[in-house]
């Protein structure tokens, strides 16, 4: 068991971080897939096809009811030795290896064998998922500053095909987060489905504008290899185009479903992670800068540690180069009934969302009731007004 | 931590520590070196945590 140490005028402050081991998850939480088509390679059954999801939807959320969660925090003067912790950080870099070995294995799993519509359907979308999960990945590493962990997040990006959500989201949604301007902040009274035909064109515009401003601003073309979008497309185009040449036309529905819902999974984690929270806008015109109360949080052990700490998000927005093994509870915070497994769940069912966010948002400390402290969909203003009253 | 250099000031971000350093200005976002701090433009976020906005940064003598 590793413990950091740092010696202060109080004396020596220590810090054994239990759950060091445990983020291997991450690392092996792409290969659920691989379960099933490892159970259907010894059994012969396509039914080992339905597993990976039941892993994710049944196993996840059920885990996370079980172990419950984690309000440790590591002690604040030892943060900058745990991020020079070169252990963590490998972790990362050994995840994007594994998205791609799992996305090969299944697509020449799919390639090579003659599976039943359900069978096909039900492993493309597990890998749709899993990949969805390298999108978290590329954005633990697309926050990095280093050119080896920015090349990481566009190579493993490539993956779902969503080179640009580094850029979107960190020059994007981090300015933007939480203010009717951002399209990857949900407003209360939005549906997920009406919220990802705003999100998913809305990202990529974004990502596309700030790309280009930058390479005008150092007198390149947009349609240029510098183009940091375009560099992880082009992956993207070799890998999917590769595959097409290799297995043939199999590949084509594989490829849309697997795309579509890995963006899928980025669009429902957005669409979770800043429901209905809005920034106060300041005399100057400008937005109040972002405070961990504009996310909401989940502090489930279970699927932190497979998805690399992404549910604090509030640390995390409110300091987005912290690096995973360093990011806090705070007490008092939007916090989420269940990890983002199980609120995936209920986000696909909006009445059900509705019925339980709602509520939720409105008895926050910091809104207390008061509509003009929340971000509204405009299409739902007058229903919300009437159920929840008016501004104050 | 607020640091100075010979010609040119260095500007941090309070919340993650980055520092625009006039005399290298910051290539990748297109700046180039000797790109004056005032000069940026004035909806310019941190680079690193797009959190902190241009007025936030702070400078040795502590006014932008």
């Amino acid at each position: 068991m590793t413990t950091h140490a740092i010696e202060t005028p109080e004396g020596t402050v220590t810090y054994t971080d239990h759950k060091r081991w445990w983020w291997l998850l991450s690392l092996v939480n792409p290969l659920i897939p691989l379960v099933g088509v490892l159970g259907h390679w010894l059994t012969g059954s396509e039914l080992w096809l339905l597993v990976p999801l039941g892993m994710m939807f049944i196993m996840g959320p059920a885990f996370d009811g079980l172990f419950g969660e984690d309000e440790n925090n590591p002690p604040e003067i030892l943060v900058p030795q745990l991020e020079q912790d070169t252990y963590y950080r490998v972790l990362t870099y050994l995840t994007v290896p594994v998205h791609y070995f799992t996305f090969l294995m299944v697509a020449i799993w799919v390639g090579t064998h003659s599976l039943s519509w359900w069978g096909f359907i039900a492993l493309t979308i597990a890998i749709g998922f899993a990949d969805g999960f390298a999108i978290n990945t590329g954005h633990e590493l697309g926050h990095k500053r280093t050119r080896m962990e920015t090349w990481l997040a566009k190579i493993v990006l490539a993956v779902p095909a969503y080179g640009h959500f580094w850029i979107e989201h960190n020059r994007g949604h981090h300015r933007d987060v939480a203010t009717p301007e951002d399209p990857a902040s949900a407003r209360m009274g939005e549906s997920i489905y009406q919220f990802a035909r705003r999100e998913i064109p809305g990202a990529f515009r974004r990502a596309w504008m700030l790309e280009d401003e930058r390479l005008c601003r150092k007198g390149l073309p947009a349609w240029s290899i510098h183009n940091e979008v375009l560099q992880s497309y082009l992956i993207s185009i070799a890998l999917q185009v590769g595959l097409i040449a290799t297995f043939g036309w199999v590949m084509l529905p594989f490829l849309i479903i697997h795309n579509f819902f890995s963006w899928w999974v980025l669009t429902s984690a957005n669409y979770i992670e800043h429901y209905g929270l809005l920034r106060a806008r300041q005399a100057d015109g400008k937005y109040e800068r972002c405070q961990p109360h504009h996310s909401w949080n989940a502090n489930h052990k279970y699927s932190n540690l497979l998805l690399f700490h992404l549910q604090r998000h509030s640390d995390h927005h409110a300091n987005p180069t912290r690096r995973y093994q360093s990011l806090r509870h705070f007490p008092d915070l939007p916090s989420l009934p269940s990890g983002y497994y199980g609120m995936y769940i209920i986000a696909y069912l909006p009445a059900l969302w509705f019925k339980m966010m709602d509520a939720r948002l409105m008895r926050l400390p910091h809104i207390n009731g008061d509509l003009s402290k929340v971000n509204i969909n405009p299409d739902s203003l007058s229903a919300i007004r009437a159920r929840y009253g008016h501004d104050v | 931590m607020v640091m100075t250099s010979n010609r040119h000031n260095q500007y941090q971000c309070p919340g993650c520590g980055y520092i625009y350093d006039e005399s290298l200005g910051d290539d990748h976002e297109g700046y180039p070196p000797g790109f004056l701090f005032k000069d940026l433009p004035e909806d310019f976020v941190c680079p690193a945590c797009a959190v902190r906005y241009k007025e936030d940064f702070q400078s040795p003598s502590g006014i932008i």
